[in-house]
């Protein structure tokens, strides 16, 4: 097993025919992703690496049977696009775009709710079920199929330590990226509670950063919902109140969102923190 | 974006939201349309200002020259002040608390509202305080407004009063993207209308191509901050002297974190992204250097990324442009090899892990700038 995503998902990619969709179409056949469709509004009918290109998400939908897509279009379209997909009966969204308006996004979330579809990101590297699938733009070079759980708020600092995991030999079961803004459609805590119930996940790995309350909420949903072990790493304990540093979502704003209360909620909810990014691998390997 | 006082007051203007009669003044004769006495605003992009002399009541032209010339110019935490706004004083009967923010956990607008008015809400008691999440599907609707106004201890002519605000507010901030708009205090007047005495208004960047009518100020940011976000550039200046480079802005926060482990201390984020665009990499070094840090930290993880088209980026700019601080490099993932080369031939330091890097960066850089 896995969370959220597995070898049954089969993808379509909006925004296919741009230079990042063209990369990634490729990246995620060679991780032996099932991209199934393309599309863009008016450039139907062309091919990507195989890959059929439609003009709108029913088509593609209608044609291929997609039942995900990834989003790659420009912030300013992105809303229209996952409300398209919604609206196709899409039942996993996983949004990489950053910079999209947070009005728009909490439009979307709600509207995924609406249609009970699992909404990943915006501003996320995507999802990767290691020897399954892999959504989005994750290097598929790091990972390990095996029974660690990774679900992070933020992009490189995941793969570096998903990276560290995988030289241990420590696979990962499922890496979910919920990505930098301040408003996401996953969170923590749906991420915890299907690893929670995954047979495959036997530990599971948190990264976050300073912003909102996502860790405080996780914790207090440890102490009474969690039995496998959880490790986790902060971004940001030197961070300055009301800087926003470099996430849309990593600010400390009228004094909510520090590291400090975060680490604190976790060491209170009996979860082992890291000091460095690399030392969560260290402290996995030595609970495991 | 925040935007300063009067602009916010601007935009409730045109949200039919009273606000005193006032205007920017510069000079002496800038004052003859108004009334006295009159209050003196000092516009920073922050909190605080009265308590640092930013405020001032006045009650003729002479206080007024005398004080405007004391405001002006003066440093609010950082901020030098250069506009000053001048309002008639209101005549408050009753001062209320009033904004719309965004639940991150909800992931909705949330309205807060308190009869304690005028004071930090922050220390405004949990129970005086009364909410109201909007469902950003269906908008506001009448009953989240009675929801909210018929705790405020306002008489039935008061509520309609507020009402009409609340509803205004919400269009406000919905219309104009934002992430806050607060008012504090709202005032009921002696003679009964609802005014506005102070704005804040927070535009989320993000939407503001939307929002041609709002000219894009910044006014929270450095000259260097500014000018890094017009290259579209993730640069932050901080209080310490090493200058860290990094992709991601998870693993450059974290970057800082490992330097203050070993007691240094970052001076500037830089966020490379997932960007292996030479220009970039050049314009990046060149924003850092301008920052004069005593050190140079670059940690690079690269996965799509490769490290060495980075490295090579960095090589090239160094050689062309010269750099005359210490740098420590740490580059691991795709390629590392092949770019610790490139990095070492290129005259940099290449540490093997995080806590090397940060450690012989924060010796290096120990004694000040």
């Amino acid at each position: 097993m896995s969370i959220f995503v597995d070898e049954k998902n089969k993808i379509l990619v909006q925004g296919a025919t741009g230079h990042q969709g063209v990369f990634h179409i490729s990246e995620m056949l060679n991780f032996g992703t099932n991209v199934v469709a393309g599309v863009t509004p008016g450039k139907g009918g062309q091919e990507i690496h195989g890959v059929p290109v439609f003009n709108s998400v029913s088509d593609a939908v209608g044609e291929t049977g997609a039942n995900t897509s990834l989003i790659l279009v420009p912030a300013r379209f992105a809303k229209d696009a996952v409300f398209e997909a919604l609206n196709s009966n899409i039942k996993t969204v996983v949004v990489i775009t950053e910079n999209i308006p947070f009005h728009d996004a909490m439009e979307f979330v709600h509207y995924a709710k609406y249609k009970n579809a699992v909404l990943i990101g915006p501003n996320c590297p995507g999802i990767a079920s290691p020897g399954k699938t892999k959504i989005g733009i994750l290097p598929g070079s790091i990972f390990l199929k095996g029974n660690v759980g990774v679900a992070s708020r933020s992009g490189t600092l995941t793969y570096e330590i998903v990276n560290s995991l995988s030289e241990k030999d420590m696979g990962q079961s499922t890496c979910v990226g919920l990505g930098g803004d301040p408003i996401i459609g996953t969170t923590f805590i749906d991420a915890l509670e299907a690893f929670e119930k995954d047979k495959e996940t036997k530990a599971m790995v948190l990264v976050g950063e300073i912003g909102g309350t996502a860790e405080e909420d996780a914790a207090e949903y440890i102490t009474e919902n969690i039995n496998k072990p959880v490790f986790a790493f902060i971004a940001g304990r030197t961070a300055p109140p009301g800087k926003r540093m470099g996430h849309a979502g990593a600010i400390i704003a009228r004094g909510k969102g520090t590291a400090e209360s975060k680490i604190k909620a976790f060491e209170k909810a009996g979860v082992k923190l890291a000091q460095f990014p690399t030392d969560i691998a260290d402290l996995v390997e030595e609970s495991i | 974006m925040k935007l300063f006082e009067y602009r916010g007051k601007e935009l409730f203007k045109k949200y039919g939201i009273l606000v005193p009669n006032g205007k920017l003044v510069n000079s002496e004769k800038d004052f003859s349309n108004l009334r006295f006495p009159l209050v003196l605003k000092a516009q920073v992009p922050i909190g605080g200002r009265g308590k640092a002399g930013g405020i001032k009541l006045v009650d003729n032209k002479r206080q007024a020259k005398e004080n405007l010339s004391k405001i002006i110019g003066m440093d609010i935490r950082g901020y030098k002040v250069n506009k000053v706004l001048a309002e008639e004083k209101a005549s408050i009967k009753k001062e209320l608390y009033l904004s719309i923010s965004l639940d991150r956990t909800k992931r909705m607008p949330l309205i807060m509202a308190s009869a304690e008015g005028g004071m930090d809400i922050e220390s405004v008691p949990d129970g005086k305080i009364f909410k109201e999440w909007i469902n950003p599907l269906i908008g506001i609707q009448p009953f989240n407004v009675r929801g909210i106004a018929s705790k405020l201890n306002l008489s039935k002519e008061e509520v309609k009063g507020a009402s009409k605000i609340i509803s205004q507010i919400y269009k406000l901030f919905r219309d104009y993207d934002s992430e806050l708009v607060e008012i504090n205090p709202l005032i009921f007047t002696v003679d009964g209308s609802v005014m506005a005495l102070d704005s804040k208004v927070i535009i989320n960047d993000d939407a503001m191509f939307r929002h041609k009518d709002i000219i894009p100020e910044h006014v929270e940011l450095t000259p260097l901050e500014k000018d890094a976000k017009e290259k579209g550039i993730s640069f932050i200046q901080l209080d310490g002297n090493i200058g860290v480079i990094a992709n991601g802005a998870g693993l450059t926060m974290a970057t800082l974190d490992a330097l203050t482990h070993f007691k240094g201390q970052g001076g500037v984020f830089l966020d490379l992204g997932g960007t292996d665009d030479p220009e970039k990499v050049k314009q990046a070094f060149e924003l850092m250097k301008k920052a004069k840090p005593k050190v140079i930290f670059l940690n690079l993880f690269g996965g799509i990324t490769k490290c060495d088209t980075v490295a090579k980026g960095v090589k090239a700019v160094i050689t062309r442009e010269g750099i005359d601080c210490p740098v420590i490099t740490r580059i691991k993932g795709m390629n590392e090899d092949i770019a610790k080369n490139i990095l070492k031939d290129a005259g940099l330091i290449t540490a093997t892990t995080l806590q090397d890097a940060a450690e012989q960066s924060s010796d290096l850089a120990k004694g000040g700038r």
